[in-house]
């Protein structure tokens, strides 16, 4: 079950263990805007091919 | 939207996943790195100093006026452990007074002269709308915080003019090289 998480948490998975930012929003939300360091990966879009160059032991954060 | 891409990575096979719920608004009041076509915007997080002097309810104002001088300011903020914002000494204030005044005051906690809950803007307020808000009230500065609370530190309307002043040179330089089919680097 994923865990929902503050910012502090974010900011310690990403120094500590690695972790990956991924922007779920329109392709152009994330090209206004977007937090430093993350991908774009849009909730539409979400899926097998998408996903596939994920490494599944990294830690991945959803915004 | 976040938690519907949580579920939906679990479902392709992904177990190491977290859902940064508040997003990245909380990320940019935050006063915290952003990227993208309108990250160079200035915002109020941008600009204000990160020196300011803090300082507890339980503190004495004997214990932190010294502290506040020797930092070359006049002004202490108060905060929790957390560092959420609850209120701001003037020491220039409590020096201000008589003498009575003054010893009456250097003897209280931070908590019993302190102005409460003062005006603050979040981080990722754009630079140009706080100066127009600062302007209007003829006020010299204001504390930054993030969308918690918590103390980022203080803008001064002087930094402000400042930055904007230099992005505007910047703006207007580049129309002028975009327009000039002679100039040279």
């Amino acid at each position: 079950m994923p865990t929902s998480i503050a910012r502090e948490e974010v900011q310690r998975l990403i120094r500590d263990e690695g972790g990956l930012l991924i922007e779920v929003l329109p392709v152009a939300e994330y090209q206004d805007e977007h937090i430093d360091g993350a991908i774009n990966i849009p909730l539409k879009g979400l899926g097998p091919e998408s996903t596939s160059g994920l490494d599944k032991a990294r830690p991945l954060i959803v915004y | 939207m976040s938690p519907r891409a949580a579920w939906r990575l679990e479902t392709l096979g992904f177990t190491n996943i977290y859902d940064y719920v508040a997003g990245k608004a909380d990320w940019f009041a935050a006063g915290l790195p952003r990227a993208g076509k309108l990250a160079s915007i200035p915002r109020a997080g941008d600009v204000a100093r990160r020196d300011d002097v803090s300082c507890q309810l339980t503190d004495r104002i004997s214990d932190i006026i010294n502290q506040v001088r020797a930092a070359g300011k006049d002004t202490c903020i108060v905060t929790t452990d957390g560092n959420v914002v609850l209120g701001r000494v003037r020491i220039g204030a409590v020096a201000g007074g008589g003498e009575a005044t003054v010893n009456a005051t250097v003897n209280a906690t931070v908590e019993e002269v302190m102005d409460s809950g003062p005006t603050t803007a979040r981080a990722d307020t754009l630079l140009e709308s706080i100066l127009e808000r600062l302007s209007a009230r003829n006020v010299d500065s204001i504390l930054i915080t993030t969308s918690d609370g918590r103390l980022v530190g203080t803008l001064y309307r002087s930094d402000a003019e400042a930055r904007l002043s230099e992005g505007r040179a910047e703006e207007s330089k580049t129309s002028i090289e975009e327009s000039c089919c002679c100039c040279k680097d």
